[in-house]
């Protein structure tokens, strides 16, 4: 299957190469368990393969069919037809990295308009052109500020309202250097002003959220102010969407900006593939890992785009690279470039302001049943903290029979919040699905 | 014709996706928290479709023509995956729903695990890692957990052989080890007394590309991994070669320990421009638990009438996670679905056939162009694109060349141990004729080399672009589009 | 290949020039030509700062290469080359003028002793 050889071809083939059979082909692999047996049920045709997938397909209950309040890093929200039918064409999706630009200013200029986009939404000067994802995104931030300062300052301050998979990812890079994590232990209610005390002039880098993994938007100004006296860097990492309607990070002063883009029109798709998205300040951008788009002209003296500042990168600075990233997730940057082009500077502005009001009026509603309360006073986005009157696993485990995914069981993460749930409403969910979201949470605690 | 910048297309008041009014009461917005002006461009559906089009029709991709790039096999992907991947029940699920209502996805990842399990001959796979290089980096931090498990504390030093891709030396340094490099010898295999010079007892292990990077098998790739597992070191097998040996020679079997598969190449999806990837890594039974979780795995059988019961684990001693949520689902569902299309012999098949096509075209090119270790290849070779009697005709002219044929160029100046190189990698999907094409092609250029050899300084001749300056655009760096003061009036 | 007379060479391809107990240092006319397009020039030391003999203290690099840079003999960084990050192309143009990168107090003259004259780096064996 997917051979196109006939016998024939093979044989001609074999004749010129001067042996026999394939097998010879294999005469110097060692001898141990050559040609092994493969124990793979045997291949099937297309139409057998597609039915089988169907069934596996159909054995999972989807967000189109339950109504789903559940976010904490991954949205259900909408995306519009065309992304997916350009992504699709063929020279966008079977190309890999634009190594040869003149048959690659496709890929580049898309990059490049990417780029583009995410330094006007995010306030920052110049993005790559993407990392695996959010996490991954804050690990290089990390990277990234370490080696800015030469491994001089030692310590990173993580907020607590840093998503705990991405902090979780932190600790696993940096498993094996001098750097060390503080912050994550500081109070939860406290806000971004309780990690100021931690900030030294060892203090390499501080990462917050926003909104933070609980929903809510702080001001961050104070915060900064203090992290700049000490000259240590500040990260501040974003779901794009939200920028839509909130002050861009380049407002209050961050030096670098990662984000989960996920929520520019790529698919929930169980975890994967998202997008990790990383902007800073001019004067880091040959610290800034990944690759890079930049104009240029070609022979002709057309404006043409090529990948640059490649000499940071791993496949020219080997061990002394900062970072080992090569493959990334341009497939996906393209979809977030399609899809910014197509909302535009209103429609991700109606579209945010969409998913406020309905997370608004489903938050009011939540907090007039007995038993519930907004956990946090903040202003929020669309996703937001409620403390319930039951352990929300048992909330969850009764919503399904509602046709109800509830939202994040922050009992998982934070053993403390075993009754708080972190509620999701995208414009995904009408105001009719709130209103039974808020009668099966009183349903299933007044029994 | 060089298209204008999505911005440049920009009109006010425009616009190409619209949202419904609101359903619910509006809230007030405080206005400290608003920002006061989103400089995105505004355009109507019509033109961004037009704009993109025509971006796609600059692009060589695999669905357009021959794309013999080395090292990245650049196969034709089954279209049938593109269908696969997007089923409601694969694209809208979320990666924090209970396990109980997504059990054909996790039991999708567990069937995948023990099909790589089976390939490789591995006892743990981890579907975790997002890429290539970060599969590797995944390894090596497994590798180091091991050793410090062990109270080893001392091995600190990581062997790379000089034909590495340059991922291998930046994962081992990101993980704060030594990096010796280990020189080729004349055949293309690591230097065996230079290898067994280093082995001592702060040999953390060796990074090996097997078949290596020249597209050659190590032919003393067991007596490496013995000299290094006698010195108590471990084996990290990049994979980014298994198109070579799929039913043919297992890792694991070999004396490999870690090993990261690169999904997206060997298992087919599209390589999207630069990505996704997906880079799960497959260990032995002593390393297994360190791997990265959440792992597929079977909490209960099950019986006649009952499915069994799939979760998501983490291993005891788990390096920790390496991103966020399970991995790149959505390309676990491709590498699935033509892993099953293909079954056992199919991908032994690919395999030999990925093979035969790389000595097929290597035997054309033998007589034209110089093959620096010519023997038997795996499933790409390595020749050196320049003559001596054309001096200033560069491997880098030849590849510029090719373009007006309407072949993508194999990749250049890697691996760095032979000069001039041109790393070409057919795959098994393309047919004789296309490798005849592209072999007359190369034969004619080398020809032109000696008739005409501006023809190919001043190459790629009908492309839509020539030759881009990378000076300029690397001395006055513009990154970006949009520039804010062009936008406050 | 150009080699002044007056300069003392390591076989890394920096120079370096000698007034009194000051010395000038910058890469040689070889190592440029090898990298070809400079693009950048970054310093990894800062006036006052006290350097070790073969330590790196620049990087320079071209769109395919980058190159550390390093101390030909132990010294103190008394100034840098603050114009020549934004002129990379002077390291082309004039490597043992207007491309200098660094002066230093040198902390141990018996150094000089240890580098190569222009006769010596000329006949310099290299790989390539």
């Amino acid at each position: 299957m997917f051979l196109p050889h006939t016998d024939a071809d093979r044989e001609a083939m074999l004749h010129t190469i001067g042996v026999e059979k394939i097998e010879d082909l294999f005469k110097g692999l060692p001898e141990k368990r050559l040609f092994p047996e493969v124990n793979l049920p045997p291949g099937v045709t297309e139409i057998e393969a597609l039915e089988e997938l169907q069934h596996i397909s159909d054995a999972n209950e989807t967000t189109g069919e339950l109504i789903s309040f559940l976010g904490a890093g991954a949205y259900n929200h909408y995306t519009p037809a065309v992304v997916d039918s350009i992504l699709l064409r063929g020279e966008f999706y079977t190309a890999y990295t634009p190594y040869q630009p003149e048959i690659s200013q496709g890929t580049l200029q898309a990059i490049f308009e990417y780029q583009s986009m995410i330094v006007a939404l995010t306030g920052m000067d110049a993005s790559n052109a993407s990392h695996y994802d959010g996490a991954t995104a804050v690990a290089e931030a990390v990277n990234m500020a370490y080696h800015n300062f030469r491994g001089k300052r030692q310590k990173i301050i993580l907020s607590p309202g840093l998503h705990p998979h991405y902090r979780e990812t932190v600790h696993t890079y940096i498993v094996d250097s001098d750097i060390q994590i503080e912050g994550e232990d500081t109070p939860l209610e406290a806000g971004p002003e309780a990690l100021i005390p931690l900030i030294d002039e060892d203090t390499a880098l501080v990462v917050v959220q926003y909104p933070d993994f609980f929903g809510r938007v702080h001001d961050f100004s104070q915060f900064v102010a203090a992290a700049h006296d000490a000259k240590a860097l500040v990260a501040v990492h974003v779901n794009p969407l939200t920028l839509g309607l909130l002050k861009p990070p380049g407002d209050f002063g961050a030096d670098i900006v990662t984000g989960e883009g996920q929520t520019l029109g790529i698919p929930l798709a169980f975890g994967g593939p998202y997008l990790g998205i990383f902007a800073t300040r001019d004067k880091y951008v040959r610290k800034m890992a990944g690759r890079i788009v930049g104009e240029t002209k070609d022979t002709r003296g057309q404006r043409g785009y090529v990948l640059t500042l490649s000499t940071r990168e791993q496949h020219i600075r080997r061990e002394r690279a900062t970072s080992n990233i090569c493959t990334n997730q341009g497939l996906l940057a393209t979809a977030a470039a399609i899809y910014m082009s197509l909302l535009g500077k209103n429609g991700l502005r109606q579209l945010a302001e969409l998913n406020y009001h309905k997370a608004h009026y489903a938050a009011e509603q939540i907090a007039s049943l007995k038993g519930f309360e907004l956990a946090y006073t903040e202003p929020f986005f669309n996703e937001f903290t409620v403390r319930c009157p039951k352990p929300v696993s048992e909330l969850n485990a009764d919503l399904i029979h509602f046709d109800i995914l509830g939202g994040y069981d922050l009992g998982e993460s934070h053993p403390g919040l075993a009754d708080h749930m972190l509620i999701a409403v995208t414009e995904m969910i009408s105001r009719e699905e709130i209103d039974h979201f808020v009668e099966a949470l009183k349903e299933v605690t007044n029994a | 014709m060089p298209e204008p910048t999505i911005f440049e297309l920009s009109s006010p008041g425009r616009q190409g996706a619209y949202f419904p009014e609101p359903d619910v009461p509006r809230t007030e917005i405080p206005e400290e928290i608003l920002r006061d002006n989103l400089p995105l461009p505004e355009i109507a559906e019509v033109d961004v479709v037009r704009h993109f089009t025509r971006l796609s029709q600059l692009n060589h991709g695999v669905d357009t023509g021959f794309y013999p790039l080395g090292s990245c096999t650049m196969k034709y992907n089954p279209k049938v995956n593109e269908q696969t991947a997007r089923l409601g029940g694969f694209a809208k699920i979320h990666p924090l729903q209970p396990v109980e209502t997504v059990q054909g996805a996790v039991g999708l990842m567990y069937e995948l695990q023990e099909w790589l399990k089976e390939i490789s001959g591995f006892s743990g796979v981890s579907l975790q890692p997002a890429a290539g290089a970060h599969g590797e980096l995944t390894g090596v931090l497994i590798m180091r957990a091991y050793h410090k498990s062990r109270g080893d504390h001392k091995r600190i030093k990581m062997l790379i052989p000089d034909s590495a891709h340059g991922t291998n030396p930046a994962s081992s340094a990101m993980s704060g080890l030594k990096i010796v490099e280990i020189p080729s010898d004349a055949r293309g295999n690591i230097d065996m007394d230079a290898l067994c010079a280093e082995c001592d007892d702060t040999l953390a292990g060796i990074m090996i590309t097997n078949p290596n990077t020249l597209g050659l098998f190590e032919e003393k790739f067991m007596e490496v991994c013995d000299c290094v597992h006698e010195a108590g070191g471990l084996v990290y097998g990049d994979g980014a070669n298994l198109n070579a040996i799929m039913g043919i020679s297992r890792p694991a079997d070999c004396g490999v320990d870690v090993l990261h598969f690169n999904l997206h190449k060997t298992f087919s999806t599209p390589h999207g421009g630069g990505g996704p990837g997906s880079g799960p890594v497959g260990v032995t039974a002593e390393l297994a638990p360190f791997l990265p979780g959440p792992i597929a795995t079977v909490i209960d059988e099950g019986g006649e009438e009952e499915p069994p019961l799939y979760g998501l684990v983490n291993p005891e001693n788990s390096i920790g996670r390496v991103k966020a949520f399970h991995g790149h689902f959505s390309i676990m569902v491709r590498a699935f679905t033509y892993m099953m299309m293909l079954g056992g012999e199919g991908l032994k098949a690919v395999s030999e056939h990925a093979v035969l096509n790389a000595n097929y075209l290597q035997a054309r090119l033998r007589d034209t162009y110089k093959i620096p270790h010519d023997r038997i290849c795996m499933h790409e070779f390595v020749a050196e694109g320049h003559w001596e009697d054309v001096p200033d005709v560069h491997a880098l002219d030849i590849s510029k060349r090719l373009m007006d044929f309407g072949f993508h160029p194999p990749t250049n100046y890697f691996p760095l141990i032979v000069p001039e190189a041109l790393m070409i990698e057919p795959t098994e999907t393309e047919s004789k004729e296309t490798l005849d094409a592209f072999a007359d092609t190369l034969i004619q250029i080398a020809e032109e080399a000696r008739t005409n050899p501006e023809m190919l300084q001043t190459a790629p001749h009908n492309t839509p672009f020539g030759r881009l300056d990378e000076v300029k655009a690397a001395r006055e760096l513009v990154l970006c589009c949009w520039f804010p003061e062009e936008e406050e009036d | 290949m150009n080699f002044p007379k007056e300069l003392k060479y390591t076989k890394n391809d920096e120079w370096i020039r000698i007034a009194g107990d000051e010395g000038t240092i910058g890469i040689t006319d070889y190592a440029q030509d090898q990298l070809s397009d400079i693009v950048f020039v970054e310093y990894l030391v800062d006036i006052g700062d006290s350097v070790d003999k073969d330590d790196t203290f620049a990087t320079v690099e071209s769109v395919k290469a980058a190159a550390d840079v390093y101390m030909p003999v132990a010294g103190e960084i008394v100034a840098v080359n603050e114009d020549l990050p934004d002129a990379p192309e002077q390291v082309n143009s004039d490597p043992y003028g207007e491309a200098w990168m660094i002066k230093i107090k040198v902390s141990d003259s018996s150094q000089l002793d240890d580098l190569l004259d222009a006769g010596g780096i000329e006949n310099l064996e290299r790989d390539h």
